[in-house]
């Protein structure tokens, strides 16, 4: 198996071995399209007699539905039809939340439209099928619902009380699920402890908040018996088994078709009762029907994250090594556990990952699920990773306060070293190919913390607190079949890749990753450019379309580069070892004496050679001139998957300063450092936009991002104006490097990098507030954290 | 019902002609365009928060999402598809290079943002163009490449 050769500088000069594009920063220039106003998104797509639905809500978070009168509905302007629950159900079979391999999960029974009892405020109840969405709007207006409103358990703290309301009587509680690890015996080693420190943090719920909201238009096809289904999803052949087994429809006549998506972030991998619905009504109606989510439906039912309350206690020695640490996470997670990925992923992470990078000898974690009536939460990027990160990284500082040492320096002496892996986490996760080291050793060399000493004190006479904060983590990517599919889901590990040489000598490439502006095309291509030795413009891609692409999982938990990549290496050498056996019978030379270069079979050592082109015409036009036997095979097909390990773990060191305002309660992020270790970089520019995105976003989390509900269990912000995202404004420039540990898993050893910025931010700016904080014993353990709560911890409101 | 009331306006889209067409009255700007298969403006809050939909309006940018349809009457409006002159193409040229867009729903209101910037001439400092960048949202870069793409444009235009 030959290494792969990753060009260290990003960009290609005329010195350079012919396309060789791996590890070059090249722009996208399939995306040009989106700067034309030329993108092929769901919602640009109009067929012929196509409908347009609009979803009657639940305006209450807990309600019974005691009568529906629709016929003043379906008279109105425009109006198809009206349908609830009883028309919809005839159609689309219930699912239920639960996976296999995680312990006992307690679930209901989720139709796409409530029927009876409303449990969240957006739940859709009735559906009205019109012309247009606006007189579909119009007509919900004349549904007339006879609610009975029901109290609402709004709060997790107190789900599991007593007198809590049981959202499910059938399950005679609001628990979801439950998880305990135990490793060691923490008990003995906090009593042998020299320090130990406690924190309790609170996370918000925040959403995704993509700017392109959920969208799916629905064709059913009565005359083929198919199902095709546009949607801005990111898991194309995961939808179509379960669009296929709730529809009782025949799987491989469904097709879904996923084009350019805005946006997505976890948020879109998910299975909504909404666009169930829809997909039952084409089949009921036999027309095209679309649906496209506006903000508001976007805020109360795109699935919210994080929800966590978080308790943790860490132990160490005067010398700053950690003996044990104890966590215990409670998460509400609305009233459904999520299908068919569950809700309960989010605490298994934070079980999974607390202490991740460190010689924990001693873990104790407990994880609580319940339901409550809000907006079902599930996995959204960084699942579980903020907490986790969050609370390892606070109880470190702590303890280091606590014995009066550096904040580096404890964890440098904490750290799984480098050379110690294969490993495992203090959960008994494995890890491998890590390098928390080599990534602080990096992180504290780009940010000078004398400096930021020095100007800590400097500002602290001008009034102004300054403080700052590093932090290691963990990040998940590559999954393998152990993350769902061992559960029962029928979710994808594996990923192909399907390269064909065409009759013109271009290059066709598809791949059943998806693409939703990280750059898979671009990076598709590159490698396979790189591996066949042609130029990248002859490279085009097919991505996201069942009856065009290789069967396969798509993309989230990061696994496009390193799973989907990995598959187009492979079919890419494949097709070159092919093209080069040809070329040797057409040219009667050793194949070994022959290579690819710039879309030409060349002779090693000169001579003529052939191009791909008049090879393509004499195997496809010319057949017979090829010598009796040759395999004249120029489709090339391969597929990848993670085995022996759950995840490839990626690392990363951040570091961030900070300065608070004293007056307004104001945060100003000042500077931001993050050094990534993701393996084989195929596209650096691509990997440090997907950290800087990712940093963003867990700065949204850290400071201004919450879905904020009212004692009954209303969204109180649900609108773009209200719910705080990071702008421009407000965001700082983020200085990104690189330490390389390449995964030993694959030959192209990318791990995944679109998660970590998101996971280790709110940790990084937390440490660095509370940093800030310390010079006037004050401190905050709450997110986001808001002028009001920094006002607050310095006893000014 | 209002719903079926209509106005019959003119006005021109990337120097196209729409003669005497009926609009809606209650359909805002945006819908209509998209109607009409300018789909290149996009529709991310309907409240003029996010800056999606920004177009230009007789050489102003307006968010479409809150102007009606009827209001477009007389006016020359352009749309991203119609972003085609010389200076927009060294826009998009530097968009392309700093990759200032990932999914690329925010970037027809962002280039149009950006258009914005360029043709008051004025340099600006990272911190400037961030403010004036700061009524549009973007999910995915983290605006630093935005402003990289940006930044670019003014040096090479002043």
């Amino acid at each position: 198996m030959d290494d792969i050769k990753v060009n260290q500088n990003p960009k290609l000069g005329s010195l350079d071995r012919p396309n060789s594009y791996i590890g070059r920063s090249l722009p996208r220039e399939n995306a040009k399209k989106h700067l034309d106003g030329g993108g092929q998104f769901v919602d640009d797509l109009t067929l012929p007699r196509m409908v347009h639905v609009a979803f009657l809500r639940s305006p209450f978070a807990h309600a019974e539905i005691k009568s529906i009168k629709t016929n003043e509905a379906k008279k109105s302007d425009g109006v198809v039809d009206v349908f609830t629950a009883k028309e919809i159900d005839e159609v689309c079979k219930p699912w239920i939340g639960t996976l296999g391999h995680l312990g006992e999960m307690r679930s209901p029974e989720q139709t796409p439209l409530a029927k009876k009892i409303a449990r969240w405020q957006g739940e859709p109840v009735a559906v009205v099928i019109a012309d247009s969405r606006a007189q579909a709007e119009d007509a919900l207006e004349l549904i007339e619902v006879d609610w009975a409103e029901k109290e609402a358990q709004v709060d997790m703290e107190t789900a599991l009380d007593s007198n809590a309301v049981v959202i499910h009587p059938e399950l005679g509680n609001n628990l979801f699920w439950t998880r305990t690890v135990n490793q060691g015996d923490v008990e003995k080693a906090f009593k042998e402890a020299d320090a130990v420190v406690e924190t309790t943090l609170d996370f918000a719920r925040h959403t995704g908040v993509t700017l392109e909201s959920r969208g799916i238009v629905a064709d059913w096809n009565k005359a083929e018996n198919k199902m095709t289904i546009y949607h801005n999803g990111q898991a194309p052949h995961m939808m179509q088994h379960i669009i296929a087994k709730h529809l009782d429809l025949n799987e491989g006549l469904v097709r879904i078709v996923s084009r350019d998506v805005g946006g997505s972030f976890g948020i879109k991998v998910h299975v909504y009762p909404d666009e169930m619905a829809v997909t039952a009504i084409s089949k009921k109606i036999e027309r095209p029907v679309k649906f496209i989510a506006d903000r508001l439906e976007s805020f109360t039912t795109d699935i919210h994250a994080r929800c966590h309350k978080i308790s943790g206690k860490l132990g160490v020695d005067k010398n700053g090594k950690i003996l044990a640490m104890e966590i215990d996470d409670l998460s509400g997670i609305g009233p459904f556990s999520m299908y068919p990925r569950t809700s309960a992923i989010e605490t298994n992470q934070v079980l999974n990952l607390s202490g991740a990078p460190y010689v924990i000898p001693n873990y104790k974690a407990i994880g609580t699920v319940v339901f409550q009536n809000k907006t079902p939460m599930c996995q959204y990027r960084a699942v579980g990773h903020p907490i986790a990160v969050a609370i390892t990284e606070a109880l470190i500082d702590k303890a280091a306060y606590k014995i009066d040492m550096d904040i580096d320096q404890i964890r440098k002496i904490n750290f799984i070293p480098d050379n110690a892996y294969p490993n495992k986490c203090p959960s008994g996760v494995p890890l491998e190919d890590l390098s928390h080291e080599a990534s602080m050793d990096k992180l504290l060399e780009i940010m000078d913390i004398k400096e930021i000493e020095a100007q800590k004190e400097e500002d602290f006479k001008k009034g102004l607190l300054t403080g700052h904060g590093v932090i290691s983590m963990c990040e998940v990517t590559n999954p393998s079949p152990l993350f769902y599919g061992v559960g029962g889901a029928h979710i994808s590990s594996q990923d192909g890749a399907s390269i064909r040489l065409e009759g013109s000598g271009a290059i066709h490439l598809s791949s059943s990753i998806t693409e939703q502006g990280q750059g898979t095309e671009a990076i598709m291509k590159q490698i396979a450019a790189d591996q066949l030795g042609v130029k990248m413009e002859s490279v085009r891609v097919t991505l996201g379309d069942t009856d065009a692409t290789p069967y396969g999982g798509g993309t989230w938990a990061s696994r496009g580069a390193g799973i989907g990549g990995e598959a187009v290496l492979k079919a890419a050498r494949k097709l070159k070892d092919n093209i080069l056996n040809i070329a040797a019978a057409i040219m009667q030379a050793d194949k070994d004496a022959l290579d690819i270069e710039d879309n030409n079979v060349i002779r090693k050592n000169g001579g003529e050679g052939i191009s791909l082109q008049k090879l393509a015409e004499t195997v496809y036009y010319r057949g017979h001139e090829l010598p009796k036997g040759t395999n004249a095979e120029l489709l090339a097909t391969a597929s990848f998957l993670i085995e022996g390990i759950p995840f490839v773990f990626t690392n990363s060191a951040m570091g961030c300063q900070i300065s608070i305002d004293q007056d307004t309660g104001i945060i100003k992020i000042n500077k931001f450092w993050a050094v990534e270790d993701c393996g084989t970089q195929i596209n650096p520019k691509l990997v440090e936009e997907q950290i800087r995105g990712g940093v963003i976003q867990g700065i949204g989390g850290a400071l201004f991002e919450e879905c904020v509900y009212d004692d009954q269990g209303n969204m109180q912000n649900a609108t773009m104006a209200d719910y705080l995202v990071p702008m421009a404004y407000e965001m700082p420039d983020i200085i990104v490097d690189h330490v390389t540990t390449n995964s030993g898993r694959s030959i192209i050893g990318a791990k995944g990098a679109g998660e970590a910025g998101t996971g280790g931010a709110p940790a990084v700016i937390m440490n660095a507030v509370n940093n800030a904080l310390k010079q006037v014993n004050a401190e905050v353990v709450s997110q986001p954290i808001t002028p009001e709560k920094i006002l607050k911890a310095l006893g000014k409101i | 019902m209002a719903a079926n009331n209509s106005v019959n306006i003119s006005f021109t889209v990337n120097g196209e002609r729409f003669n005497n067409v009926n609009v809606p009255s209650r359909q805002h700007l945006a819908d209509y365009l998209r109607s009409q298969g300018f789909t290149g403006t996009h529709l991310g809050c309907e409240q003029g928060a996010c800056g999606a939909c920004t177009i230009e309006m007789d050489g102003k940018a307006v968010r479409s999402c809150l102007v009606l349809a009827s209001q477009a009457n007389g006016t020359n409006l352009k749309t991203v598809e119609g972003f085609d002159d010389e200076m927009m193409e060294k826009v998009k040229q530097n968009f392309l290079k700093h990759n200032a867009f990932q999914c690329g729903f925010c970037s027809p209101g962002m280039l149009m943002t950006t258009k914005e910037i360029l043709l008051n001439k004025k340099k600006l400092t990272r911190d400037e163009i961030r403010s004036e960048i700061s009524g549009n949202y973007c999910r995915c870069t983290g605006y630093q490449s935005i402003v990289d793409a940006i930044e670019e444009c003014i040096n090479e235009i002043n």
